[in-house]
This record gives structure tokens, sequence and C-alpha cells, in this order.
């Protein structure tokens, strides 16, 4: 008897986010359109905005994460990423680069927000509640805070990308996207 | 050394611009030399300096800010009417610059790369200045002060604040020897100026001889001096103005060489008839010679030496009365940039504009300065080739290997206990060289300088040649005490500093290059960084626009292969660690909000301690 054709395979646990990022790579995600009922054979979604799961599993297989770290939630969420996936995957130009957010690097935070919560005649506010992440002195991409194990650029990078990253990633290729998907020249 | 006088406008300083300007015909191709010139005269390059450059060469302003921006000894802020500044190359890190510069620094009440709040003085350091042997080294407005001791700092500390101008320090402060240690074929030559000019035949027959003799180029590339000379010779000049060049490659950036200082101090009678007799052979009617900025103090002899030849018809018009031959050679100063021995950067760069490489083809052979078939070639293969034109090409190939004929000059410096200039026949072993200077207890020899080949003691057999080690002739030594993670990364550090900014891959590698060793050093270094590594070199030299780029790895590759220990006794790390501490990137939040409740902390912890061993080659500077 042939085990290998009538075991139905193990759908892969995928768990995505966004930290500083703007959400358009997960609009992206959905530009694979009507792909993602094929998708939703080979995987199964975890701790994920499409889900509204709060927390990952210990035994998620991928982890996709837009948007870089910009405060002290984006470091706890990456942690409980790095720590129960087995892949995780930088999606975007601000996992990667650090992206717009970034652009604040070249001004200190404090004055910063001296500037934005300045109130006319009533001093500085800056807000301190403690259910508020502080943010941190600098905007990092992913990788310089955690490992991680693959790139996938772009702004957002298309849906055809993405679908082509994930289906060579979920069949045991090393992703390649080459020319359209990524170079265009 | 006129000093400044910093504070700009008035009469003085048009007066100063207009001259120099004048003098160089407005010509917008001599801007590096404009901008030296004006910058002798008035302490540093003001925007309102830069704007009446401008307009005097007929440029766009943002050319001559590109131009003046681009390289090191050219400053758009005043940097003090002393700018200090030390050679910063592994060989100075090794006798010890960083204490002294750090005792300066003290003395002088000032952190390294300031300038005193009275505008008297800065200190810095720069990329290598080629006093490798004689170290360490610093520029004093880009004059060189060798052999650097906590007593010389103090005497040059003490003549700074009393305002001292330069021209009355004590000579023997800037005295930079030879040490010529060994002589061959081409140091021991006993040619009078002109006999090689005197002994030419026609250019075919010279060109056949310089063939014949198997001669190729000396700064390290090894193409054919001969072929060289004969596409050159081929290619037409176009244009309103067709002509071709002689161009000297005296840009000797690569850290650790020497070599063609002492023979521009020693032998630059034959440098010159190299070039002249390049001209005969090409049917170039001017040479010019690209003196890396770091050897200012050289012009002045080399131009009293250019003067002599001219009195004696050996250069000018008619040479040697032979009808038709006209030569004459002038000396442009470069202004610290390493890429600038880069052959076409160095046109670029001669041009007047950023030391920027070209794309290639076309050779500057067929289309060199200004556009003109032009032959570059180092300053030792020119005077090889006055050597040969005397002396035939039969006798030359006895010297040397089949492959490559001839002598090598190489530029000695590191651990041992004789230092300097040594000249062999291709062909000498690394042990040979290595017995002959003195060095005991050698761990590497790092050749042909940063960009070259790093070997272990397993290698010392190998053989200085083009088939086997090719090298410019730097040849730095490192014994059992040193560290080579510490050579690598001083390596690393010294390529960010030297990119052009050109291509991503060169500007944006060297810099993840030098990241990852400082991680590695700091001790946040893991398995996970040495992978990384070892991708950024691999693109580094497959993508990279120009050789700097495709070797600026080649250190930390050799050395990761041959000196892995060093690297591994570092890497504190099992998974992965950031290069920056996370409690710590909380602090501005902290104190603007005045939290400090564990909500506001990240409980991770987090090695402060850097890895602590090996600290002789190269502490942190």
């Amino acid at each position: 008897m042939n085990a290998s054709t009538s075991a139905p395979k193990r759908k892969l646990k995928v768990a995505t986010t966004s930290l500083a990022g703007c959400f358009g790579c997960h609009m992206s995600f959905l530009d694979i359109d009507e792909r993602i009922l094929d998708l939703i054979e080979l995987i199964e979604f975890d701790r994920s905005p499409l889900t509204d799961i709060k927390h990952c599993s210990t035994d998620c297989d991928i982890g996709i994460i837009e948007g870089g770290v910009c405060n002290a939630e984006n470091v706890h969420v990456l942690h409980e990423f790095r720590k129960n996936c087995k892949i995780l995957i930088a999606i975007g130009a601000c996992s990667i680069n650090g992206g717009l957010p970034a652009q604040r690097n070249s001004l200190d935070i404090r004055d910063i927000l001296a500037a934005v919560y300045a109130q006319p005649g009533r001093g500085v506010h800056i807000p301190n509640d403690p259910e508020i992440p502080l943010l941190l002195n600098e905007v990092h991409p992913l990788h310089e805070v955690v490992k991680i194990d693959y790139f996938l650029p772009g702004c957002p990078p298309s849906g055809d990308a993405i679908w082509k990253f994930l289906t060579d990633l979920l069949a045991g290729r090393t992703p390649s996207l080459g020319h359209g998907l990524i170079h265009f020249d | 050394m006129r000093t400044a006088n910093s504070s700009g406008g008035g009469a003085d300083e048009k007066g100063v611009i207009e001259g120099v300007l004048s003098r160089h015909g407005h010509d917008a191709t001599r801007l590096m030399q404009i901008l030296r010139e004006v910058q002798e005269g008035l302490g540093w390059l003001s925007p309102s300096i830069l704007t009446a450059i401008a307009d005097g060469a007929k440029l766009p302003r943002a050319r001559v800010e590109g131009v003046a921006g681009f390289y090191h000894f050219f400053h758009t802020e005043p940097l003090g009417r002393y700018r200090v500044l030390w050679s910063d190359n592994i060989t100075d890190r090794m006798q010890g610059n960083a204490d002294l510069m750090a005792r300066m620094c003290k003395k002088l009440w000032l952190k390294a790369g300031n300038v005193s709040e009275d505008g008297l003085v800065s200190v810095d350091t720069t990329s290598c200045t080629g006093m490798c042997d004689q170290g360490p080294a610093i520029l004093v407005n880009y004059r060189p002060i060798t052999r650097m001791t906590p007593e010389r700092v103090d005497k040059v500390v003490d003549l700074i604040r009393r305002q001292v101008p330069l021209a009355e320090w004590p000579a023997e402060f800037f005295l930079v020897e030879d040490n010529i240690r060994r002589k061959d074929a081409l140091l021991s030559h006993d040619l009078a100026p002109g006999d090689a000019l005197r002994a030419l035949k026609s250019p075919q027959d010279v060109l056949e001889a310089v063939k014949a003799s198997g001669l190729r180029g000396r700064g390290g590339a090894g193409f054919s001096t001969g072929q060289k000379w004969e596409f050159c010779r081929n290619a037409p000049g176009t244009g309103s103005s067709p002509a071709h060049y002689v161009v000297c490659n005296a840009d000797e950036g690569e850290p650790g060489t020497f070599k063609d200082r002492v023979l521009l101090s020693s032998c630059a009678d034959l440098v010159f008839e190299g070039m002249t007799i390049a001209g005969y052979v090409i049917g170039a009617k001017k040479g010019l010679v690209y003196l890396r900025g770091e050897y200012r103090y050289l012009m002045e002899p080399l131009n009293e030496v250019l003067q002599r030849r001219r009195a004696a018809n050996l250069l000018g018009k008619s040479v040697l009365g032979q009808i038709g031959f006209d030569f004459d050679i002038e000396i442009h100063m470069g202004a610290g940039a390493y890429i600038c021995g880069e052959e076409t950067a160095l046109l670029e760069s001669l041009e007047g504009k950023r030391g920027v490489p070209r794309k290639r083809p076309p050779f500057p052979v067929t289309s060199g300065f200004l556009g003109q078939p032009t032959a570059v070639n180092n300053v030792e293969t020119l005077a090889a080739a006055a050597l040969i034109a005397a002396k035939g090409a039969a006798w030359y190939k006895t010297l040397g290997t089949a492959k490559s004929t001839g002598t090598k000059v190489l530029s000695i410096s590191g651990d041992c206990a004789r230092p300097g200039v040594y000249e062999y026949p291709y062909g000498v072993t690394v042990a040979q060289v290595l017995a002959d200077c003195g060095a005991r207890d050698t761990q590497a020899c790092q050749i042909a300088g940063a960009s070259g080949l790093c070997i272990a003691p397993a290698e010392f057999g190998r053989r200085i040649a083009f088939e086997d080690i090719p090298t410019g002739g730097s040849f730095m030594i490192f014994d059992n005490s040193r560290d080579m993670f510490e050579v690598a990364r001083n390596f690393a550090h010294f390529f960010v500093h030297e990119s052009c900014g050109f291509c991503t891959p060169c500007r944006v590698g060297t810099t993840l290059l030098k990241n990852g060793m400082d991680k590695i050093h700091e001790g946040h270094g893991g398995e996970y960084d040495i992978n990384d590594i070892w991708r950024i070199i691999r693109t580094l030299k497959t993508a990279s626009h120009c050789g700097l780029g495709q070797t600026a790895g080649n250190c930390v590759a050799d050395t990761l292969q041959k000196f892995r220990p060093s690297y591994e006794l570092r890497l504190n790390v099992h998974e992965f660690e950031p290069a920056f501490d996370l409690d710590k990137a909380l602090s501005k939040m902290r104190e603007v909000t005045g939290r400090d409740d564990p909500g506001a902390h990240f409980h991770i912890a987090h090695r402060k301690s850097k890895s602590g061993i090996g600290t002789k080659a190269g502490d942190e500077a």
C-alpha cells in the first residue's frame, strides 16, 4: 500500500502581521485574487489580520511580516513571530529598509515629539499612558532585530510576485522572482 | 605653507583667485589644480570662493562644488590653520598611532574629527600616506612628518599652540627616508640623464624592443606595456585638437605601498626618461604625472628635475636636437582619493572632475585624457622602459621568469627588522623576502595591499610573479602577536572611506561589510553574521562597477578562510543578536515620558562587553 498518495498533506501554518507598515503589502497579498482558494488548500492562516487571531501558535511554519520596527510593541510582536515560526519573511520596503517611517531617523525623536505635542501657551504634553507603546530612538528594518530568512522587496511587491514567492516556498524551492516580478529593465 | 585668513571675502580673496585662474588660463579641465592652489592661498574653499571659481572657469557651480566635495584634501569648511591628519593604515596602527593621536587630541583639548574652538587646529585620520616604513606618520597641512613619538607629538602641539609657521618647523620632522635595502637592475642603474634617449633608434624599433622585453605593467594588473603602447600609437587622435598623451600614474594609494615615492625621489630622471620614450613611441608631445596629494612635498623637487632636463634639452622642443621630437612633462596633483589610482578615474581627475571610473571600452589607449589616445603607465613601468631602451630587450629578458621578466620593487612594512624598499628579480619566494628583511614569527603577509592577497605560512613558498602572486608592490608583514581579524577590519573601514559612491553595490556593500565586521568586533556576532558577510563579499565581487568594489572583500574573505579562529573566538552568539542594545533604544522615550516601569524596558539580556581578545593589532581609534 502506498501511504504517500492517500495520506492528506499537512497544511502549513502561516502567520502574518504588519508592524510599522501601511497594510499595503497585505492589500497586495489579496491581489492574488481567486488564487487564494488554491493557496488555502496548502496552508491555514494562524495569527493574521485576516483571522483576527491575537497570538501565534507555537508551531507556525511561515511568518510574513510587513513594516519595520518603530516601537516597543513591534519588538514584542517580532520576537513572538521569530520564536514561533520556522521561516520568517520580510515583505516590502519598510520591513527591509525601514522605508517611509525611517525618514524620522535623521531627527531626534524628542524634538519630533516636542514639535508635535506642543500646545500654544500650554507647553508640551507627550502622551505617556502605559497602553501606548514607547517609540524606539530609531526605526529599524526587521533583520537588525531578529534573524530574517527571506526578503521579498517591493513597495508593495505585486500580487503575482507574492504568489510566485509563496508557491516556490511551499514547494520547497528557493524563491526566485526574476524578470517582470522584481526586475523590470 | 601660506596659512590663512580663513574669514574669506575682500580684495585679497579676489586677487588670489584671479591670480590662480589666469595662471591656468581659466581652463575648466585644470579645476583640480585651481582648487588646490586657491586653497593653499586662502586656507579653505568657502561658498563664495567656489562661486568665484565657477564663474571664472565658466563651469556650473554644482560641478565645482561636486569636485571640491569629492576629494578628502579639499575642504569646503574651515578645518583650522593647522590641519593634522594621522595616517591610519594597519601598519600605523601597529606602530601605535591611536595612542599618539589620543595624546595629541588631549593636549590640544580637542576631539578627533573636530576643529578647535579658536579655529586654530583640527586633528583627524586619513588613509595610508605611504610612509609605512617610517611611521606612525602624520600630514600637517599636507606635509608629511614621519616617525611620530610621544616627544614629537608634544613638540608638534607646542609649535601649533605658538602658531609657528610650518616653514619654520624643524627640518628633521619632514625628513622622509628612501630606505632602499636591496637594489637590483633598476635601482642600481648607472645611466646618466639622457643616456636612454641617446640610445633611441626609430619609434618602431623602440616599440619592438619593449614588446620583446616582455615588460608588463607594474601597477599590479600586468598588461603588456609594448602592446599598450602599440594600441595607443595606432589609435588616431580625434576632434579639433588631436593629440596623444602619456600619463604617469603616481597615485600610489594602495595601503602599504611607497616604492613610487622612492623611485620619484631617487630615480626621477629615469621615470621622466621613460615618459619621454613612451611619448616618442606613441607620438605624444605631452606627458602628465598624476602625483598623489600625500606626496605634495615632492612637487618642487620634481619640478626642479624637469627644469634641469629642459635646460639639457632632454625635454621641450626638438629633444636632443631631433627635429619633430617635442615632448614636455607637467605634474598634476591629486587630492587624497584612493580611487584615482584606477586609470580611468585618474583620467577623470586629470580633466578636473570627480574621480569616478569610466566605462570600458573604450579603453584609454583609444580614448583617454580629453578623449585622445593615452598611455597610462605606472611609475615603475616607465623607469623599467627607460632601462630597456638603454640596455636592450635581450639583457632585460635574462632577469625574472619567463612570464614575468625583469625586476619588481617591493614596499615592505610591518613586523620586520628592516622595513623599506627591496628590489628583486621576479620569481623570488615570499620566504626569501621575509628572511632578507628580518621578519620573525610571521603568521601572515598581506601582498598587493588592502585589495590584494593575504597568505599564511603554508604559502610562503609562493613566488612574486604575475603567474603566482602579482603585486603592485605592497608587502605588509604580520607576526604571531597580531590579530588578523583586526587587520581585515581596518581594511573594511578603509574601503568605506575610499569608495567613490558611484555604484550601489560598492557604496552600500562596503558599509555593510564594515558594519558586519564591527558587529563581530563588538561581540554581537554569530554564524548568521559570517554567512551574511560571505553574501556581501559575493555581491561586491560580482556587481561592482570597478576593481575597488570587486576587491574590497578580498582581505575579509582570505582571513575568514585562513585565520578563521580569529573570527570564531569573537562569535558570542548562537542564534542572532542585534548590533545595538534594544533596551537603550527606548532611552529617549523614557526620558520624555518620565516612565521607568517594567513596561518601559525590554527584559532581554544584552552583551555589553567586547569580545576582549586580540588587542594588539589596531586598537580602537
